[in-house]
């Protein structure tokens, strides 16, 4: 099925997300919509898929024009849409999941299972999906979450499938996988639309790719054009994709990690005998598919999650941390910590970038005025800070959860590095973010580290691990699957995130 | 309790606790040594059938402390099965906790009735009539909650339902009409509740309660100003017949007390198997789930997220004032003030205990409604015994069952939180 959109108008208030859009996609294409976060690629699918109305412009099948009003007629026409959230029940099979809102039912409205789980079965086999109709959703890995979003679309006869940001979760096979999965539906006549920000899998995959930059298309490209290209045409400026950072120069030790476990929320061992150590001077990448125990590995180090008793010790700057040590404890032996969500952990965003700013040393003297707070000083502080670290807004004294993302981990990098510390423990310090503060976020690592700290990076994105990096340890399933120098191939290192050891 | 197992590897299934045979031990012990050791003297006679039965079944007669030795030691037994299974890392399976509780009913009873009858069809009966508003105003909450909105105000549709009962079939002496009109206004009352909830996003738990002060209020006020003033002919709706249903009402014990009743206990030992089958084998019923769970997922599906809450919501309303009007002309035959008392409450908590299973939640109203039949009950054969401490027991027991068997139950995962799109 061919799909045109024209001249796709999409405001929110005075914001607008999506400028008179174009895009025609040929049926049988891999049509890859790339651009950065926030560039407005989900809110055009989000139109095309009727959960906003466009303001302006037209949406056409077969060159014939859709009104939908909902999400129900766009799949009526034949649109599916693998979103970047999985829109699955964790509580439902995957027949379930596949079979709502389109069940086969008998009388009295009854859900056929049967038939529902029969449909699955047969998609599965004939794409090689290998997905088992009965297994709870919650029990997967997200790869195979991801395949049954698939068979939701493929299910109700998508003819255009819309894949958003589909590759954020999986590990560097379960892209390969499903890039083959892609070109196979392509070859059997689906219009694919590709939605992206990583210009290695745009180019290996796509057909087509269309730009778009703050709402507007910039432009189309081949898959043959060069990486640096589609990177300014994405940003709008040239972009030096590579970290420049000098040889190393190792220090003493700073943080020594000795056989720690950790438990999740759910009671189960994320972290299961883990160690590690850092000097001062490098950068530890701790790289790994997201869930295999990082984020409760950082809280662990933090002092946020409790290590389980007896199970090891952490030591920072030679020193044995105790084990019931507090957060205020952790920070003031000299750590810095940016957390992976930033909305959640990272910022208030109902406080005021000043009042951000000053959140890990509320209590110090450089804030304070007797009981009170120096609202001079923090002026003072948070203007220089968010010069230094380069914050676009018009004043300190702005929420800060009006901020791009870029800007809000900016914030929160700022803070962080205010203070002296020893060690930093980055976690997921990129995630969301766009070009240029990425740019800004690794240079300020790197010069970290080149300032004699210790770096813990932690990152689900290979790309960053890899630029980044002067030791690479991979996690898999709480443990650590061996750590590896920064040379080590794309394809060894995907090896190990999928558990095979180094 | 983790020594007696090695940690099995990262991810490991979770370990089955010590929690159930612990609790069933002390228990037993507590059963073998009040009830049976140190028991009361006297014979107890189990009753299983009425003078008027069909079939007669022979009295069961026994020493109290005998009966309370043998089901001691029995109970003992099951705790030590649970103890092993517990050792093989296996849970201890339901049927067996249930019979572990029959047993501890069996002797709680004797013990009550020493030098006395237990009337075994008239308890069971009773507990079930009593149960039936509370079972109905759980369905109610299994309907609302599993499409993800807390429903506060069953008391309120419970006491409403009572109300219009009473005073419709008194007007118009006809308890259909009756029955419909409390139905209905309770519906509309969860209306009420759903169009603040889905449509103005308003704080469910606040506009539940407000719901049920204001029923409160308004009932109290028409009860004085009108019901006692005119309560010959506004308020005098008698009590449904009891119908006897051919032959299953013939069936020993379970007969009397299952096939045997008003027209409201019927409705409700219908309703609950069927929103159980609505609820998990049909189309409805798992739309309403994936509403309850993931209502963005349930509308990127094409679900209409509102309108499925609304009406879950409201039906539901409907099945609480069934259970208002079983209070009335189902059972006590005209409508007191604040009548309802606590049972929207306990029938709140009923779903919680009962996992928003419509059949687990039917037991577990059950288990209040034998509470309230026992404390009756005991104070007759017993009047030595204070009956707050039998008032006790059956809520003891059902922390117990919380704590130890049922464990930590999961609601429907976007309970009370407003679906706002785009």
């Amino acid at each position: 099925m061919k799909l045109e959109l024209r001249g796709i108008t999409k405001r929110f208030g005075q914001l607008v997300a999506n400028d008179s859009i174009n895009l025609v996609v040929q049926p049988g294409e891999i049509h890859a919509l790339l651009g950065e976060n926030g560039a407005g690629k989900s809110t055009l699918m989000n139109v095309l898929y009727g959960l906003y109305q466009a303001d302006e412009g037209q949406i056409l099948l077969d060159d014939k024009a859709q009104k939908f009003s909902g999400p129900g007629d766009a799949m009526a026409s034949g649109i599916g849409m693998v979103h970047q959230h999985f829109m699955l029940i964790p509580v439902f099979t995957v027949a379930e999941n596949v079979a709502l809102g389109n069940e086969p039912t008998g009388v009295f409205g009854t859900f056929k299972l049967a038939e529902a789980r029969k449909r699955v079965v047969e998609i599965s086999d004939r794409f090689g999906f290998n997905v088992d109709p009965d297994a709870l959703v919650e029990d997967l890995p997200v790869g195979v979450q991801q395949r049954v979003e698939i068979i939701k679309a493929l299910s109700r006869d998508a003819k255009v499938l819309v894949l958003d940001e589909p590759t954020a979760v999986l590990t560097p096979q379960e892209t390969d996988e499903l890039m083959a999965i892609m070109r196979q539906l392509a070859k059997a006549g689906t219009s694919i639309v590709f939605i992206t920000h990583k210009l290695r899998e745009v180019k290996e995959v796509a057909d087509k790719i269309t730009v778009i930059r703050l709402g507007k298309v910039v432009g189309d490209a081949a898959p043959d054009a060069s990486t640096s290209e589609l990177a300014s045409m994405m940003v709008g400026r040239e972009v030096d994709l590579t970290v420049s950072k000098r040889q190393a120069s190792l220090g003493d030790e700073v943080l020594r990690v000795e056989n720690i476990s950790v438990l999740d929320d759910r009671n189960q061992r994320a972290v299961n005998g883990v160690s590690f150590m850092v000097q001062r001077g490098e950068i530890l990448a701790i790289a790994g598919v997201q869930g295999n125990g990082q984020t409760e590995l950082a809280e662990a180090l933090l002092g946020l999650r409790p290590v389980i008793k007896g199970s090891g010790s952490i030591s920072i700057n030679g020193e044995h941390r105790k084990s019931q040590a507090s957060v205020r404890d952790v920070l003031e032996s000299g750590v810095g910590f940016i957390p992976e969500d930033r909305k959640k952990d990272g910022l208030v965003s109902e406080f005021t970038i000043a009042e951000n700013l000053m959140l890990n040393a509320s209590y110090k003297s450089v804030f304070t005025k007797g009981l009170n707070i120096n609202f001079a000083a923090r002026k003072k502080i948070s203007k220089d800070l968010v010069e230094r670290f380069d914050v676009r807004t018009p004043s300190a004294d702005h929420l800060a959860g009006k901020l791009s993302g870029g800007n809000q981990q900016k914030v929160v990098v700022a803070r962080e590095l205010y203070r002296k510390v020893d060690l930093l423990i980055a976690s997921q310090p990129t995630r969301g973010v766009d070009v240029g503060s990425i740019e800004f976020i690794h240079e300020q690592l790197v010069a970290e580290r080149d300032a004699g700290k210790g770096v813990v990076l932690i990152s689900t994105e290979l790309d960053e691990v890899l630029a980044l990096a002067d030791r690479i340890a991979v996690m898999y399933r709480g443990q650590i699957i061996g750590i590896v120098g920064p040379e080590t191939s794309r394809e060894q290192l995907g090896k190990m995130m999928a558990g095979v050891a180094a | 309790m983790s020594w007696l197992k090695p940690v099995s590897g990262i991810n490991s299934e979770e370990r089955v606790g010590f929690k159930s045979p612990i609790v069933m031990g002390v228990l037993a012990l507590v059963v073998l040594y009040f009830f049976g050791i140190a028991g009361r003297s006297g014979q107890t006679v189990f009753e299983l059938t009425r003078k008027q039965d069909l079939i007669q079944l022979p009295v069961f007669e026994i020493a109290s402390a005998q009966l309370g030795v043998i089901t001691g030691v029995i109970m003992l037994l099951v705790a030590v099965v649970s103890l092993l299974l517990s050792l093989r890392n296996s849970k201890t399976p339901i049927w067996l906790v249930s019979i572990y509780g029959l047993l501890g009913v069996t002797a709680l009873l004797g013990w009550l009735a020493a030098d006395n009858t237990v009337p075994v069809v008239f308890i069971a009966g009773t507990a079930l009539v009593l149960a039936v508003p509370i079972m109905l105003g759980a369905m109610a909450g299994v309907m609302s909650e599993r499409s993800g909105i807390t429903n506060i105000a069953i008391e309120g549709q419970l006491l409403t339902g009572a109300f219009m009962a009473a005073v419709v079939s008194s007007i118009t002496d006809n308890f259909a009409l009756g029955i419909f009109a409390a139905m209905f206004t309770a519906a509309l009352m969860s209306m009420v509740l759903a169009v603040f909830a889905i449509k103005f996003l308003a704080q469910q738990i606040i506009v539940g309660v407000v719901l049920n002060v204001l029923v409160i209020g308004i009932t109290n006020f028409l009860y004085q100003q009108w019901l006692t003033e005119d309560g010959e002919n506004v308020n005098f709706p008698g009590t449904l017949d009891i119908i006897k249903i051919p032959f299953l009402s013939d069936i020993p014990v379970l007969g009397p007390v299952l096939f045997e009743n008003r027209i409201t206990v019927f409705a409700a030992l219908l309703i609950v198997p069927v929103l159980w089958f609505v609820l998990f084998k049909t189309k409805l019923g798992l739309r309403a789930r994936a509403v309850g769970e993931h209502p963005l997922a349930a509308d990127t599906v094409g679900i209409n997220v509102s309108r499925t809450r609304f009406w879950w919501v409201t039906i539901g309303g409907a099945i609480a004032g069934l259970g208002g009007a079983a209070l009335t002309v189902g059972n006590a035959g005209a409508f007191g003030r604040e009548m309802s008392g606590g049972f929207g409450f306990i029938a709140l908590a009923v779903v919680i205990l009962g996992r928003w299973h419509p059949i687990s939640a039917a037991l577990a109203a059950l288990l209040f409604g034998f509470s309230i039949i026992l404390r009756v009950w005991a104070n007759q054969v017993s009047p030595g015994i204070p009956t707050d401490f039998i008032t006790m027991v059956p809520y003891i027991v059902t922390i117990i069952a919380v704590v130890g068997f049922v464990g930590q139950s999961r609601p429907p995962k976007s309970l009370a939180i407003p679906y706002v799109k785009g």
